[in-house]
């Protein structure tokens, strides 16, 4: 069996095994030992990649498995990584598998719980090994379907409202996403022969400008709701208050960068003439997410939803960047989705830890935290350091990688748009200050604080296993950029090769 | 006409023989064993059903009235599957004391609505194909009207035959048309003939209103709710799977081969059809309370997606409709079934008394989510394959409007069918179904179907030999 195909078995096994076991303790177990191997695949997958790459492999997608699947309609089971691919899939497991401690309490219905976590992360790391686009499509909705139950048997607060808005948006836009993915198909062979479902393929010919225009917008806005695209993003706020910790980090960590992913693999890559001709209507849309969040943001008392808003800025940045469509800018893109989706996982998983001692997330009914649990707090102001772009930390590189890559275009309009989005890091740094201002620090304000116990075993798992990648990034990002470089030119070649820019 | 010509019809001639064994049974059987029945008339059924898939050569009988070709073979062989799948469904139903006296009858009713639809869907002359049609709906109407003690099912019987006998009426109108102006019944030889001849048009029409009745296509599914819910639910899902499938089934042979000619009127037609049929199906579901009227109004749009097979008038389409026919069939059972096995153990049939369900019964509240993800066209169930094969016809066609708006309508019927999850997963019930154990025979179908639900999606070759087979219906 290919490794690639791995990351599929390897979910499987562990949710079957899960179904298997009997009591909380062993679920637990197997769910966190199945996720252990799937970092361990993780690195010897990154580790081969590299090797390969270096002995001189220049293909643009490695370890390709492609089985055919419906003979008729041309459509394959076929998977293939490039270092885009590979990223996001170290960026899938270490949440994935950081998510599993910090659900380690889930008491209620706990087989279940594990079972539909595993099944979403099942759904994601099938869409980034995917390339072909109806393998793809089928990913995708198995990662939202679960939600749908994770939200609304162990969310909180309206919980079933927000879990049937989130599914009803993600479905509806996985819908736009069908329609669109049909028409690239009966679009794929513009001058005769066999009809294609295989990206490569069809990244090889040219789809009529006619169907581009019909059908890059259906595509991207399809992707684009998953990345929190305005006037979208609604589902996002509700969506991540509600969920269970693990689901919001894994939610906000990872299912959110299958927008940013997909918009760049098949909406840009297939489609760059119409992209480049549509780009700015969407270059707008996504500067109002990327400002309309932050300001979101500062107007929240709830910890979760402050975070939410702040996911709908950061994802937003992403797809800003994407539409640059230049080197810089993709390639801040890129490092943004693996930063910020570590950055968020850990913000999520501290604030269902500290949301399990002080069993509220209102911001002005805490304080002086920083005095009974100094470890989780210190993490929270790591987090919120990372998340402002405070160098040294991830976030500082994306963003930096991005504005200057959007401020490389000469004209008028970019330079505005650059200056209204660049904005919105003050903005940023205005949430994240006062929040650590009032939760952390100041006199203990209740007592019961007192007796709170700082981070446990499994916690610190959690957190510190995210920390480190976080300062990993933001220290040593040539190890970040030397996975992606070589492929992102690769993509950068086809989507340019008659560009003006 | 030798032997072997008459083994042709080796469908109809087994479901015959069964019937007579059956009759045979009840008439020498001492009384007191009569629910033996159950288990003699399933057994024979299933060994029909196996001798059906027995490879078969392809001719026509009678000068070109009945016509046998693998398509038709296969349609049939999946007909005989899901009425397998009733038939075992409906044995705790028949086992109550009320209904020991008349086990054999339903079994005989049942049998002779399937030789029915065989004969419609081999027809090669419309007179067969009438014949055909009304064996297989009055059967049903007295299968309908089965609790005779119950006001409702009574209503039911003679809502259907009333109904279904005006349609009738209209059908054959249009027929009466068709053949006036072109002299002749057999298909072959009216699509030779068939012009755009205004009269011909009209006679059409009224062909396809009749057949609207029969599918439930919007504006003629008024009679669905109510039908399907005063009739006991087994029948309910014989109605909405079996009946409305073998409908659907010789629509398609009916509009490829006999009215090829004139597919822009047809198309036109089917547009609008599958448009209201999809939007009022899904808008009607979200209302229901009762999970009868609720399946009947899923299943009205159900139909409103297959009409997107019909429409593109190509191969893609035919075996998209065949394949999403056989999906629906087992994920439409598995739904019907845990209805069917709650239903008869408590008489709980509203979605507020599911509340709590996956407390109380883990297994049946499994197999009911499996069911409608799977209705629904949630990946990894079969019903998503069926679904984009449907969708991807319709867009080979270039009908992209008609495709966008189906898939907003699965949004729709997403959100009710959520409601019945929310239900069993989520919601505390305070009086929840208590816990029971299903029957043995119950949980065979529920197997089956979930069986069916996993595999016919991942199996490619299903697909493809249904694909394979549909050329030249």
């Amino acid at each position: 069996m290919d490794i690639l195909t791995l990351f599929i078995v390897i979910p499987v096994l562990t949710i079957t095994g899960i179904i298997l076991v009997k009591d909380i303790r062993r679920v637990r177990l197997v769910a966190a030992t199945g996720m252990g191997i799937q970092v361990i695949l993780t690195a010897i997958l990154v580790y081969l990649y590299l090797s390969e790459r270096h002995a001189g492999n220049t293909s643009e997608m490695l370890f390709i498995k492609d089985i055919v699947w419906f003979k008729s309609l041309n459509i394959h089971y076929a998977v293939g990584v490039d270092g885009i691919s590979v990223a996001m899939i170290g960026l899938t497991s270490l949440v994935v598998f950081a998510g599993i401690f910090a659900s380690w309490e889930v008491e209620f219905l706990t087989k279940e719980f594990f079972f539909s976590l595993i099944l979403l992360a099942t759904g994601v790391f099938g869409f980034f090994i995917s390339i072909d686009l109806f393998t793809m499509f089928l990913f995708y909705e198995l990662a939202v379907i679960p939600m749908y139950l994770l939200i609304g048997i162990w969310g909180s607060g309206p919980k079933e409202y927000s879990a049937m808005k989130l599914t009803l948006m993600l479905m509806g836009a996985s819908s736009l996403l069908l329609l669109g993915i049909l028409g690239i198909y009966f679009n794929s062979a513009p001058g005769g022969g066999q009809l294609s479902f295989n990206i490569l393929e069809i990244s090889k010919v040219k789809i009529p400008m006619s169907a581009q225009y019909l059908f890059f917008p259906l595509t991207f806005v399809g992707f684009g709701v998953l990345g929190a695209l305005f006037p979208f993003h609604t589902w996002s706020p509700d969506g991540h208050s509600s969920a269970p910790t693990a689901v919001s980090m894994l939610h906000a960590g990872v299912l959110m960068k299958l927008g940013g992913y997909g918009a760049f693999r098949v909406a840009i890559f297939l489609m760059p003439e119409a992209a480049r001709e549509l780009s700015w209507i969407f270059i707008i849309l996504t500067s109002i997410s990327v400002v309309y969040g932050a300001f979101g943001a500062i107007a929240q008392k709830d910890l979760k939803y402050i975070n939410a808003y702040s996911s709908v800025s950061h994802c937003g940045l992403v797809l800003f960047a994407i539409l640059m469509m230049n080197k810089t800018a993709m390639n801040g893109a890129i490092i943004q989705m693996i930063s910020h989706g570590l950055m968020t996982a850990l913000f999520f998983a501290l604030i269902g830890m500290l949301y399990g001692r002080t069993h509220t997330r209102m911001i002005n009914e805490m304080g002086g935290l920083m005095k009974v649990i100094p470890f989780l707090s210190v993490c929270y102001v790591i987090a919120g350091l990372a998340s402002l772009g405070l160098p040294g930390l991830s976030g500082f590189v994306a963003e930096m990688t991005i504005f200057v890559g959007a401020f490389q275009h000469p004209d008028l309009f970019h330079r505005i748009v650059t200056i209204i989005a660049v904005m919105s890091i003050v903005i940023t740094a205005v949430y994240i200050l006062r929040v650590i201002a009032i939760l952390l620090l100041g006199p203990v304000t209740n007592e019961h604080y007192e007796h709170f116990t700082d981070a446990k075993w499994f916690e610190k798992v959690s957190a510190v296993t995210l920390i480190s990648f976080v300062a990993l990034i933001g220290l040593a990002p040539f190890w970040l950029s030397s996975v992606i470089g070589s492929s992102l030119q690769t993509i950068l070649n086809k989507i340019l090769v008659s560009g003006s820019f | 006409m030798s032997l072997e010509n008459f083994l042709l019809m080796r469908h109809e001639l087994l479901l015959t023989i069964a019937i007579l064994l059956i009759l045979m049974a009840e008439i020498f059987l001492d009384p007191r064993k009569k629910r033996s029945i159950n288990l003699f008339s399933i057994v024979l059924f299933f060994i029909i059903t196996i001798i059906g898939f027995l490879p078969s050569s392809s001719g026509s009988l009678f000068g070109g009235m009945y016509e046998v070709s693998d398509a038709r073979l296969m349609m049939k062989n999946i007909l005989n599957t899901g009425s397998l799948l009733v038939l075992i469904q409906s044995v705790t139903w028949l086992n109550k004391e009320e209904n020991s006296e008349k086990i054999s009858e339903y079994y005989i009713l049942l049998i002779s609505t399937l030789i029915g639809m065989d004969f419609m869907i081999s027809a090669g002359n419309f007179l067969m194909f009438y014949l055909g049609l009304e064996l297989a709906t009055i059967p049903v109407a007295a299968l309908a009207a089965f609790e005779r003690y119950n006001n409702k099912s009574a209503e039911a019987g003679i809502k259907l035959i009333l109904l279904s006998s005006l349609s009738s009426g209209v059908l054959l109108f249009g027929l009466s048309m068709i053949y006036g102006t072109t002299g002749t019944l057999y298909f072959t030889e009216i699509a030779k003939l068939f012009g755009s001849d205004n009269l011909q048009i009209l006679g059409f029409i009224f062909f396809f209103g009749g057949m609207s009745f029969k599918i439930s296509i919007v504006p003629f599914h008024l009679w669905t709710a109510d039908v399907y819910e005063g009739a006991p639910v087994n029948i309910t899902s014989y109605l909405s799977v079996i009946s409305k499938g073998a409908a659907l089934f010789i629509f398609i042979i009916v509009l490829f081969t006999v009215f090829p000619v004139i597919i822009s009127t047809w198309q036109k037609l089917i547009y609008v059809s599958a448009v209201l049929t999809m939007t009022v199906g899904n808008l009607f579901a979200v209302r229901q309370q009762n999970l009868k009227r609720f399946l009947a109004f899923s299943s009205i749009s159900q139909a409103g997606y297959i009409l997107l097979g019909l429409i593109g008038g190509n191969q893609l389409g035919m075996a998209s409709v065949i394949y999403y026919i056989l999906v629906y069939i087992f994920s439409n059972l598995a739904v019907f079934g845990v209805v069917a096995a709650i239903s008869n153990s408590s008489g709980k049939e509203s979605i507020d008394e599911y509340n709590g369900l996956y407390k109380t019964n883990p297994g049946l509240s499994l197999v009911m989510l499996l069911g409608l993800f799977s209705l629904a066209g949630i990946p990894p169930f079969a019903g998503f394959f069926g679904k984009f094969f449907l969708f991807t016809a319709a867009a080979q066609k270039g009908f992209y409007i008609l495709v966008l708006i189906a898939v907003l309508n699965t949004i729709i019927s997403l959100y009710y069918y959520l409601l019945v999850v929310r239900a069993m997963f989520i919601n505390k019930g305070e009086t929840p179904v208590e816990k029971f154990r299903s029957d043995f025979s119950t949980r065979l179908a529920l197997g089956i179907c979930v069986a069916g639900i996993v595999i016919t999606g991942f199996a490619g070759i299903i697909f493809e030999v249904i694909k394979n087979m549909s050329f030249g219906v």
